[in-house]
């Protein structure tokens, strides 16, 4: 019996042990970046910063959701990690306003979003609040509703439903809305003429799929689509996809419109080639990332198109500089959730400069002033992911839609 | 003066914890003195307690393996968000309308535990786990096509978009994938509270009772139990409705807690995740269930306040791997029975 226990607890330890040991190998990239992250850490420099310049900068408090851990993780470390960037550019220009960074993980789930909502709260006792996030739609609908309430303004890099804005005056995005986008497909495949066939392969549990792929729908039927096949999935955990590409074959569909993630769609890449279907491959902006998946054989995205606002190949100078330092703390190519923070610090950041008398004010009247200013129509950002980005009213954000096609295993601006 | 059973004094005892912590948080709410993101899980705390200790009932004292307890939590969850706005107008009262929420919750909860336990708990062995682990999907499955709206025609109910024909006054409730979007919150700690005390009356009643013996009699020797005629069905039916209706009353408390919810929340980890405190507490001992529940849904939300990023669920884990060890460790218990003798005839029926 004794032996058997401390048998049992070696294997524990050597578990816990190698947990641990596989986790710092892998997270090595990733644990170097929060040296600069928690708010004390950050706080040092600036502060030092501060001294130099003189100036009195007022400090305002950013604190972002996303999932860190989980079956989204990728996604909200992308948008940590754009935002993080951008945080440190602007501290180090020694504005009128100076933010503080903090970023809570949600594993992508509603309840815990609004737990890490409420341990931002206690985190910015002393100073103005602003709620960057949530990364993923359904805990981004939870948090708005709580920041409605409680007065915070908010600003979401990624969540794309009409619910996560609709009734809150407070609350912004930085990407296209699913039915945006699924309009803006059908309206680019009417023009493009790149299949006359079409058939749409989605994600029917979730909300950004089932979102995108009705709103395609109706615009396809209203300009005149033929949508010949329209197949459907449970969740994104799903293997095997032969049937839905079957269907869509022997409806004898040329073109597949895939408004899901990349890991199904990465997977239907491979099963379409297996079977010898080599339609033209259409997807949104969850598409974007799958050229970075580890594993991943780059040459079945050949000839894909999907709509994203980023481009990491893009020439500009801002695009380059973000994408050099991106790389150089990551290893891998940002993308488009990464663009959207960098972005949304910005655009945090230009309108806090633009609010008199901020120095005095609470998060809540914060949060009036910048609904306000995003509201009045005066305001615009420019960004990695669009010029002159505005927004309307609903929250929703207007900046011109991009279609990229995958050529040589690097997006092509079409 | 009569001597007092030492079943009921435990389940006095379990009465007092939960007074005694309402009373503890209630003082210090009153004083400010607790954070906001404590104060965000007291509700969900309880609904984790109540899931808990209504699992108990089924794989503690019923002896039977279920992991679709959040299938149950769905129901309720949806039934009483559904009920919330349907009453709208019937009940102005919050606390009158999320208390009937409740009920619709449960009872809708009860009929998901009457379909699946009438055909299954004639069996014996392991089918229970097989079913309700499948029941649980097919409840996640089913909500997510299932659109509910109400206007002025009355309740519209349909299983895809486009036979989901609601006039523009209407009002959806449940979208599809989307979950149910836009509820009023109606859920408070209070709620939780006196959902935590009906549960414990419920619970612990039915145990000390006549057929509580019964059921512990199938758990421990089903064959024994049946030729004294003790009727299988019955009994096994008894429990495990009782826990799925304590759980449709939970998930309707949870579910009117947040504005959106969808049902892919109440998926196979959340069933697993309540085993997890059930099996942590102690199988059978409902105070360990109360504890177990409590201390480790507010575990990983504390655990931020250490700046640990993404490791802050890895050492949760962790965490749950050593309590399950320590609890299970024999040295450790003789040397706990040691020190508190009492222990040793007490552990087992807590």
């Amino acid at each position: 019996m004794k032996k058997k226990n401390l048998a049992a607890w070696l294997m524990a330890g050597a578990m816990c042990f190698s947990l641990l040991a596989g986790c710092s190998s892998q997270g090595g990239e990733a644990s170097t970046p929060p040296a600069s992250q928690p708010g004390s850490e950050a706080s040092q420099p600036a502060e030092n910063n501060n001294n130099q310049g003189g100036g009195e900068a007022v400090v305002v408090k950013v604190g972002g959701i996303g999932p860190i851990t989980g079956d989204l993780a990728q996604y909200g470390t992308a948008t940590d990690w754009g935002a993080k960037i951008a945080v440190d550019e602007i501290n180090a220009m020694n504005g009128p306003v100076r933010l503080e960074y903090r970023f809570e993980d949600d594993t992508g789930v509603a309840d815990t979003a609004v737990a890490a909502y409420n341990s931002l709260k206690d985190w910015a006792k002393d100073a103005p609040l602003v709620i960057y996030g949530t990364t993923t739609t359904q805990p981004c609908v939870a948090v708005s509703a709580e920041t409605f309430n409680d007065r915070y303004f908010q600003l979401t890099p990624s969540a794309s439903s009409p619910d996560v804005t609709s009734g809150k005056d407070n609350v912004f995005q930085m990407c296209f809305t699913d039915p945006g986008q699924g309009t803006a497909a059908a309206e680019y495949l009417k023009g493009a003429g790149l299949g006359s066939k079409i058939g749409v392969i989605y994600n029917n549990g979730d909300t950004y799929s089932t979102g995108i792929a009705d709103a395609f729908a109706a615009k396809a039927a209203e300009l005149g689509l033929e949508v010949v096949a329209t197949q459907t999935f449970p969740d994104d955990k799903t293997t095997d996809y032969t049937v839905q590409l079957n269907a869509c074959k022997d409806a004898g569909a040329d073109l597949v419109f895939l408004p899901i993630y990349y890991t199904p769609a990465s997977l239907i890449l491979a099963q379409a080639k297996q079977m010898d279907y080599a339609p033209v491959f259409f997807g949104g902006d969850g598409m974007d990332g799958m050229l970075d998946m580890k594993g991943f054989n780059k040459s079945l995205a050949e000839g894909l198109l999907l709509m994203t606002p980023f481009n990491a190949s893009g020439t500009d100078e801002r695009t380059k500089n973000f994408v050099e330092k991106y790389q150089a703390d990551h290893d891998i190519l940002p993308n488009q959730f990464a663009a959207d923070g960098y972005d949304c610090m910005y655009a945090i950041y230009e309108a806090c400069c633009q609010i008199d008398g901020i120095g005095s004010m609470d998060s809540a009247q914060l949060c009036d002033a910048l609904t306000a200013l995003f509201t009045g129509g005066q305001f615009s950002v420019d960004g990695l992911t669009g010029s002159g980005m505005k927004w309307l009213t609903t929250g929703e954000v207007s900046k011109a839609p991009v279609v990229v096609k995958v050529e040589d295993g690097v997006y092509v601006t079409q | 003066m009569k001597k007092i059973n030492k079943n009921s004094l435990n389940g006095f005892i379990n009465y007092g914890i939960v007074i005694a912590a309402f009373a503890v948080i209630q003082l210090l709410l009153g004083m400010g003195r607790l954070s906001n993101s404590l104060q965000s899980l007291l509700v969900p705390a309880c609904c984790y307690i109540v899931m808990a200790v209504s699992l108990n009932l089924t794989v503690g004292i019923l002896g039977e393996l279920s992991l679709g307890h959040g299938g149950f939590m769905s129901l309720g969850a949806f039934s009483g968000i559904t009920a919330s706005i349907l009453l709208q107008g019937a009940i102005p009262m919050a606390p009158a309308r999320l208390a009937a929420s409740m009920a619709v919750g449960a009872v809708f909860g009860a009929l998901g535990g009457v379909i699946v336990g009438v055909p299954v708990l004639r069996l014996q062995g392991d089918y229970l786990a097989i079913v309700t682990l499948a029941f649980g999907q097919i409840i996640q499955n089913i909500i997510m096509v299932l659109y509910v709206g109400v206007d002025s025609r009355g309740i519209h109910l349909a299983a895809s978009k486009e036979r989901f024909d609601l006039a523009a006054d209407g009002t959806a409730i449940i979208k599809g994938p989307m979950g149910a979007v836009g509820v009023t919150k109606l859920a408070s700690f209070t709620a939780g509270f006196v959902l935590i005390m009906i549960t414990l009356l419920v619970v612990q009643n039915l145990v000390n009772s006549r057929s509580g013996r019964a059921i512990m009699a199938l758990r421990d020797n089903r064959i024994a139990a049946e030729s004294v005629g003790i009727n299988t069905t019955k009994y096994k039916l008894m429990a495990f409705v009782t826990s799925a209706a304590l759980a449709g009353a939970a998930g309707a408390l949870w579910g009117l807690n947040y504005s959106s919810t969808v049902a892919s929340k109440f998926n196979f980890n959340t069933s697993i995740l309540v085993l997890v405190f059930v099996v942590l507490g102690g199988l059978g001992s409902i105070r360990g269930s109360i504890i177990a529940a409590a201390l480790l849904y507010i575990l990983p939300e504390t655990l931020r306040a250490w700046d640990i990023a993404e490791y802050r669920m890895l050492i949760y884990a962790i965490i749950l791997i050593l309590v399950m060890l320590a609890t299970n460790n024999e040295r450790l218990k003789i040397l706990v029975g040691r020190v508190i003798p009492k222990r040793k005839g007490a552990a087992g029926n807590g």
